[in-house]
């Protein structure tokens, strides 16, 4: 080897070689990672959907699968309703502001509409389904049970808006999904907007 | 972490760490970066380093595909389509596969034909070859089961084929047969079992293959287009005059050919995937349909020229088995090749003309072969096939005798190298 | 230097190696004509296939939602001219026929459509629709030359109009030689051929939604690659630039 070693000249075309290798290892990787997003047939499973209420009972509850989860809707009578100002002692976040749910959900009501409760029936302790308690004083939970959801897995309560008593295992109050009434009679879960797609 | 427990010079920090309880710094040194190989490697010699790279290209993008292949009858046609269109990027992972598979054999037979052209079978590499033909036989099985799996109409009536060659031995032929179906037919059943060895099974004996082949190649050094030994002449560092060290030298030499590589492979992805029918046959967008056979069967190209063996022996004596026979002792004969070839020279650049002519009627021949095994059957590739079956056996079968009487020339002492 | 000759040789073969391949599938057939790039065609296809194929034939792999957003058609048009059977975009197209009404009045379960445009080819999907001819024989009382016994009506009779095959006999074995049209239909022959291409255009599409954004991305990784060899190149020349 009797030419001289260019060090500097090495040097430059392995790092802009490198350099060059390190953005197509990025480049190469990104359809890879990308390829686990949702796929076309995933977001077509999940896409809102549309729920019928003329057939809801005043006072009683509808279950419909979204996501692979349920999705409750109450359709709260006016005594109910009265019942969410007396459960508030009861209460650890009654503002929800500890928990998941749109803007026009921080309420009392939880709801758009306070008649119709739409929510998500997971329990935001580990994930059971609760049950539902509408009944004031219902001896299978306690005499002073104001009405909501009682879940069977650890005890957790909720009261008829969803949200989570104090000294429960849970955390937070039901997760309420996005929602908008599409009519009077039909609400579409899983978006804030009426969506066609 | 940064003491360690030997008193010699030992490195420090994190690498100190690691090589006090892991041979790492020993195993670069001696794979790496005091390999020495031979000045005068050709392009010829990057085919090597191309097949690991195509490996890997396999397995990454194999893992990925299994992600969201569905291996039931019911379900893996449109399981393809699935990835082809609902899952973001899928298509291009497919098509790296797809062009992967067909790129693996183009890479290893390119590789295969320079161990041909300059003795790289010879002493002592001969387990090196017998490694290198058993990764061979691995990629035929691993490619033929890969190719059931998207459940098309030539998957089906190609694996129909195949299995039914087995068939053909006497004796235990139905059985046999059946055993490798696990049904009365292809089925749901065979398409699963299939999926399990071309996923796992047969990847996990390819990895351990391709290791024991370059720990063999390491263990006696490569070999180089003259011929010559250069472990015969060393320096006072007891390193090959005419080698250099494996990095940096080779590794920035296999990064340009593998640059040149992804060009064309990925030019083929991107612009003509399926390859005019070759890589991605027509007949396979079609759905797997047992009541009705594609109007014309062959497998894919990297199987041809053994299919055109296959189809050029007539059935005799009530049996097609000699077709079989045929076509494997095509392949096993390639197993025999370092004791076949009695030269007492190692290239052909150093060898008469008869070696020549020889390896270049091989090479024709196969390139013809696979020609013949694409198209339908008739009385002109009949004849042609039968032909140069006999000129690629005749290769194999006369090269004890040509080799030993063929004109040699002097073999240099030290590598013919030209400036780059 | 024989052997660079010769791995010249092998190349140059290795690349000829596509053309043995299509000469096999398609042969003769002329092309369809059809470009994929062509927006306005491909919707005019769209609009053709869900009128007139999509009674009998599916299309289950194809999305609305995916062919809206490929061709660019809005939300509101998709749903007024192109979704008869199915509510939301994100499904996939279904055909109202019912296998065993299809069983029953064809024999045969109607082909999906999805990939047709893969296994057999844009030329002959062109020539196919171009190819239905009257044969009072057969129970739909039309035949097609590149299908011959195709359970298949005239589907686009009242565009095309109906033609008659005519058949010369050579070595005793009739060939085909030439249709004649006897019945016009509501288009022109050229208004026609445009019909028929724009409808492959739209099958092509559905065979592989991807393939126009493929070969955009593929130039950039060209490029891309292109500039990586380059540096490769060099830095390989560099470091051999000492060795002798």
């Amino acid at each position: 080897m009797s030419e001289e070693v260019d060090l500097s000249r090495r040097r430059l075309l392995t790092t802009a070689t490198a350099l060059t290798g390190a953005i197509g290892v990025v480049f190469t990787a990104t359809p890879f990672l990308a390829s686990w997003k949702p796929s076309a047939r995933a977001k077509a499973l999940g896409a809102p959907i549309e729920i019928d209420l003329s057939q809801l009972e005043l006072g009683s509850m509808l279950k419909v699968e979204w996501r692979g989860k349920p999705v409750w809707v109450v359709r709260r009578t006016p005594e109910m309703l009265k019942q969410l100002e007396s459960a508030t002692p009861f209460l650890l976040d009654p503002a929800s502001d500890g928990s998941v749910q749109p803007d026009y959900a921080k309420n009392v009501s939880r709801a758009r509409n306070p008649e119709f409760l739409v929510v998500l029936g997971v329990c935001t302790h580990l994930g059971c389904s609760p049950l539902p308690k509408f009944e004031p004083a219902d001896v299978t939970v306690s005499a002073d049970w104001p009405g909501g959801f009682y879940c069977p897995c650890h005890g957790s309560k909720f009261d008829l808006s969803g949200r989570v008593f104090k000294g429960v295992p849970a955390p937070a109050n039901l997760t309420v999904p996005p929602y908008t009434f599409l009519t009077d009679t039909r609400v579409m879960v899983g978006s804030d907007t009426p969506q066609t797609a | 972490m940064g003491n360690d427990h030997h008193t010699t010079s030992q490195a420090s920090g994190l690498w100190g760490w690691i090589n006090a309880r892991f041979p790492l710094d020993k195993m670069l040194k001696e794979h790496v970066t005091e390999y020495y190989a031979p000045k005068n490697f050709n392009y010829w010699y990057v085919f090597g380093v191309l097949s690991l790279v195509v490996l890997v290209i396999q397995l990454v993008s194999g893992i990925f595909l299994t992600m969201n292949y569905k291996p039931a009858a019911a379900d893996a046609f449109a399981s393809v389509e699935y990835i082809m269109r609902d899952v973001e990027w899928g298509w291009l992972i497919r098509y790296m596969h797809s062009t992967g598979a067909s790129a693996f054999f183009i890479v290893v037979y390119l590789h295969m034909f320079r161990a041909l052209m300059y003795g790289s079978y010879r002493a002592p590499r001969e387990l090196l070859w017998i490694f290198g033909m058993l990764i061979y036989l691995c990629l035929m099985a691993e490619a033929f089961m890969g190719y059931l799996l998207p459940w098309g109409n030539m998957s089906y009536w190609g694996a129909q084929v195949i299995v039914s060659l087995f068939g053909t031995i006497p004796v235990i032929g139905d059985s046999l047969s059946e055993w490798i179906k696990g049904d009365y037919f292809i089925s749901d059943i065979t398409l699963n079992r299939f999926f399990a060895l071309h996923v796992i099974a047969i990847p996990l004996i390819l990895v351990f293959l391709v290791v024991a082949h370059i720990l063999a190649l390491h263990e006696v050094g490569s070999n180089n287009p003259d011929g010559v030994e250069i472990k015969k002449h060393k320096n006072a560092d007891g390193h090959p005059l005419d080698g250099i060290p494996f990095h940096p030298y080779m590794t920035v030499k296999d990064l340009w050919g593998i640059s040149v590589f992804l060009l064309i492979y990925c030019g083929i992805i991107f612009f003509a995937p399926t390859f005019g029918g070759l890589f991605l046959e027509s007949p396979n967008f079609d759905p797997a349909n047992p009541m009705q056979t594609p109007p014309h069967i062959a497998p894919v190209w990297y199987f041809t020229p053994f299919y055109a063996m296959l189809r050029a022996v007539p059935s005799f004596a009530g049996t097609q088995v000699w077709g079989v026979l045929v076509m494997f002792g095509a392949i096993a004969l390639l197993f025999f090749l370092p004791w076949l070839d009695k030269s007492p020279v190692k290239s052909i650049r150093y060898k008469g003309p008869i070696t020549k002519i020889a390896l270049a009627l091989f090479a024709v021949s196969f390139v013809v072969l696979a020609y013949c095994g694409m198209k339908p059957p008739s009385p002109t590739l009949l004849l042609t096939s039968r032909i140069f079956t006999a000129v690629y056996f005749a290769f194999f079968l006369l090269m004890p005798w040509y080799s030993r009487i063929d004109a040699v020339k002097p073999v240099p002492e030290r590598v013919t190298y030209h400036v780059h | 230097m024989f052997i660079k000759k010769f791995a010249q040789a092998l190349v140059a073969t290795a690349l000829l190696l596509p053309a043995f391949a299509q000469a096999n599938e398609g042969a003769s057939l002329p092309p369809a004509g059809n470009d994929i790039r062509n927006e306005a065609s491909l919707q005019r296809g769209a609009r053709n296939f869900m009128n007139y194929c999509s009674g009998c034939h599916s299309a289950k792999y194809v999305r609305y939602n995916r062919v809206a957003a490929d061709l660019h058609i809005g939300a509101a048009e998709l749903k007024k001219n192109l979704m008869f059977t199915s509510e939301k975009p994100a499904d996939t197209i279904v055909s109202a026929l019912a296998a065993a009404d299809a069983k029953k009045w064809f024999g045969t379960m109607p082909p999906d459509l999805s990939l047709i445009a893969r296994s057999r080819g844009t030329p002959y999907l062109s020539a196919f629709l171009h190819s239905f001819y009257r044969d009072p024989s057969r129970p739909t009382g039309v035949n097609n030359t590149m299908l011959p016994g195709t359970a298949m009506p005239h589907v686009l009779s009242v565009l095309q109009g109906v033609q008659n095959a005519v058949f010369k006999t050579e070595d005793g074995k009739p060939e085909f030689e030439k249709f004649e049209l006897i019945d016009k239909g509501s288009l022109t022959p050229e208004q026609y051929d445009e019909f028929v291409r724009d409808t492959v255009n739209f099958l092509e599409y559905m065979g592989e939604p991807i393939q126009a954004q493929r070969e955009d991305l593929g130039v950039w990784v060209m490029l891309f690659l292109l500039v990586f060899a380059g540096f490769a190149y060099l830095l390989y020349k560099e470091y051999w630039r000492v060795v002798h």
